[in-house]
């Protein structure tokens, strides 16, 4: 299975991305879908395999890496690791940094180890299914997706909603890909070829997020001293493995569902961890199950997301959105022709997930303490470094400053959805998944004689519009619930 | 009395367009009425090469879809209004002067001189006064980038009157 991997090459990329993602998870702000943003033109350079090791590499070693800071200055690298502040810096407190960045280190590389074996006995199932989607099929999977995104992603669900619908609004720019005719192009012959995906994610992720650190210029970290970390005691073992191993199935079957991965995953798997406690008092002021809870689900939610990206080519979250467009720009195609054609290229990615979980242990375990001082740089410093590889990556694509303009603009529009509680994630999936919902809506209509009704007659399509109906009922009955 | 009335006048709430709600609320119903105007623009093709529906169509959908939902959240506002931000800080309108800057130097001068400004005065407006790194970020940090994607990536910028200096 690791055939691929044994090159020296291969082995250089996969240690460089895995260290590289451990910094981007560190630096609050950054984290592995920004930074994979940030290296995707970089990757050009690169074989497919090479490219793709990169970013799934940065994507597992990113989510882990988020847990040092959530835990030595209370202030979550990554989103996913929001949960893990409420323990993990508590018991920083306490003086026992180094067991809780012991206990996020192990329970983390389980996690992360756990879905890529999720990954890789259910994703071929998956791709086998998916033999049997047409175009109606992948129609309602898409919509599917979206509403999943919109119903347990963080914040409002209609604010998802509108922001997905923005996404697959903006894939309509330029030439409509069936009859040529230029839509919402306004005369300018950039805008023919529709807006790239990299200068809007930059825009939305590292150019939204260096706005938003211009408001935070005043925000002082606490930083708890470390020493170094420790592997957890018998006694900790004892109290967390069944905690670890329900959070990394929690996290695996979260990352599968399209949404926010490991976000969401990490704050159910912390609530499920308490819930099933025996000391559930102790959650919020220090417990190492809070820790394991919280940072086996959002690990292991990085494997899951992998199985609709690599099986449907329905990105799980938006760092596999990223992913994705790594596979699409080096011209391989996601979806069950993947697993026939190029099984070897696939055991090359679950390989490198596997490694990257093994390595960013060590580098976790041996490291932590000097990945915790990049947090030192200055924000005055680090951002305006950001934004020249931001502005030189967006422009290297493909060579035009107008995409340098369409990144600056989505930054600013980014910031202001931020800020008035729309996440931009949504507009990201519906941005790559928007040629494919037009697409097949278009060629089922055309199958289908424009009868819209016909969709109700085929019994996948069906059974995914049913659960859409669902997954946007669920926050309207989850709010019900809470008021009662 | 005069405080009683002050303190009346402090509470009554702002009037309804000054909200976060409602400016949000407008600025998508506009902007989204203006592009739902242009999809009318839109050439139309022939019924014997339409395969489906119109490409007008499916970004008219979208238009109403996120029209009706923006107007659901306004109207979801008047019972649980919006959390209230905190006002923007100066540094905030620096940074974005700072992108049109970026701009306007990038088109009319040089690239490279344009990431130079905008690191050099994003760096000083965030509290950075320190000569060196004020250097570091607005000098070394550009040429080391311009390095890399120019000598490993084989990158050609647009020229400039610093960029032009390397490439003639």
């Amino acid at each position: 299975m690791m055939a691929p991997l044994f090159t020296s090459k291969l082995l250089i990329v996969l240690i460089f991305g895995t260290l590289f993602g451990l910094i981007l998870g560190v630096l609050p702000g950054l984290g592995p879908t920004t930074g994979g943003a940030l290296i995707l033109p970089f990757t050009m350079t690169l074989d497919p395999l090479s490219a793709i090791v990169l970013l799934t590499s940065i994507y597992c070693a990113g989510t882990y890496g988020g847990a040092i800071t959530a835990v030595l200055i209370n202030t979550p690298g990554t989103p996913a690791a929001a949960a893990t502040c409420l323990d993990g810096y508590p018991l920083a407190q306490k003086g026992e940094a180094g067991r809780a960045l012991g206990m996020a280190t192990v329970s983390s590389t389980v996690g992360g180890i756990f879905s890529v074996i999720v990954l890789v006995f259910f994703a071929p199932v998956l791709a086998q299914l998916a033999y049997e989607f047409g175009q109606p099929e992948y129609f309602a999977l898409a919509i599917f997706g979206l509403t999943m995104l919109a119903s347990i992603g963080e914040g409002s669900p209609i604010k998802n909603l509108i922001a997905g619908a923005f996404g697959i609004l903006i894939s309509t720019i330029g030439k409509d890909f069936m009859t040529s005719i230029d839509r919402f192009t306004y005369g300018i012959n950039e805008l023919s070829v529709g807006i790239g995906f990299i200068p809007v994610v930059v825009g939305l992720f590292a150019i939204s997020e260096m706005l938003t650190q211009s408001t935070l210029l005043d925000q002082v970290f606490k930083r708890v001293a470390l020493k170094a970390v420790k592997l957890p005691s018998l006694d900790d073992y004892k109290k967390t493995w069944k905690t670890i191993l329900r959070s990394s199935g929690i996290g695996s079957f979260i990352g599968v569902l399209p949404a926010e991965g490991g976000t969401v995953a990490s704050l159910i798997g912390y609530s499920e961890a308490k819930r099933f406690s025996k000391e559930p008092e102790e959650f919020g002021k220090g417990s190492i199950e809070g820790i394991a809870g919280a940072e086996a689900a959002n690990n292991a939610a990085t494997g899951g997301a992998m199985v609709p990206t690599l099986a449907l080519g329905i990105p799980g979250s938006a760092t596999t959105a990223v992913i994705l467009t790594g596979l699409i720009i080096h011209g391989v195609r996601p979806g069950p022709d993947l697993f026939r054609e190029q099984p070897d290229f696939l055991y090359g990615i679950f390989g490198a997930m596997l490694i990257a979980n093994v390595l960013f242990f060590i580098f976790g375990f041996f490291g932590a303490k000097l990945f915790a001082r990049i947090t030192l740089v200055p924000n005055k410093i680090l951002w305006p470094m950001i934004f020249a590889v931001s502005v030189c990556g967006t422009y290297s694509l493909s060579q035009s400053i107008i995409d340098v303009w369409i990144m600056l603009f989505f930054g600013v529009l980014g910031f202001f959805m931020r800020r008035f509680g729309f996440s931009v994630v949504p507009v990201i999936i519906g941005l790559i998944l928007g040629e494919l919902v037009e697409g097949t809506l278009r060629q089922s209509l055309v199958i289908f004689d424009g009868n819209w009704l016909m969709f109700l007659t085929r019994p996948i399509a069906l059974t995914f519009f049913i659960l859409s109906l669902i997954a946007l009922a669920f926050p309207l009955l989850r709010s019900k619930k809470r008021k009662k | 009395m005069n405080n009683v009335r002050n303190k009346k006048r402090a509470n009554k709430s702002l009037p309804f367009f000054f909200k976060d709600e409602f400016k949000v609320f407008f600025v998508i119903i506009f902007v989204s009425t203006i592009l739902l105007v242009t999809t009318f623009t839109f050439d139309k093709v022939p019924p014997i090469l339409n395969r489906g529906i119109q490409p007008a169509t499916f970004p008219k959908g979208l238009l109403v879809l996120i029209m009706f939902l923006t107007a659901v959240i306004y109207y979801l506002s008047f019972k649980n209004p919006w959390k209230k931000e905190k006002k923007l800080p100066k540094p905030f309108f620096l940074t974005i002067l700072s992108f049109i800057l970026f701009i306007i130097i990038s088109k009319t001068l040089d690239f490279f001189l344009a990431i130079s400004v905008l690191s050099i005065f994003v760096s000083y407006n965030w509290g950075e006064k320190r000569i060196f790194y004020l250097l570091l970020v607005g000098i070394l940090f550009p040429l080391v980038v311009f390095i890399f994607f120019e000598m490993i990536l084989g990158l050609r910028f647009p020229p400039g009157i610093i960029t032009n200096l390397y490439y003639y």
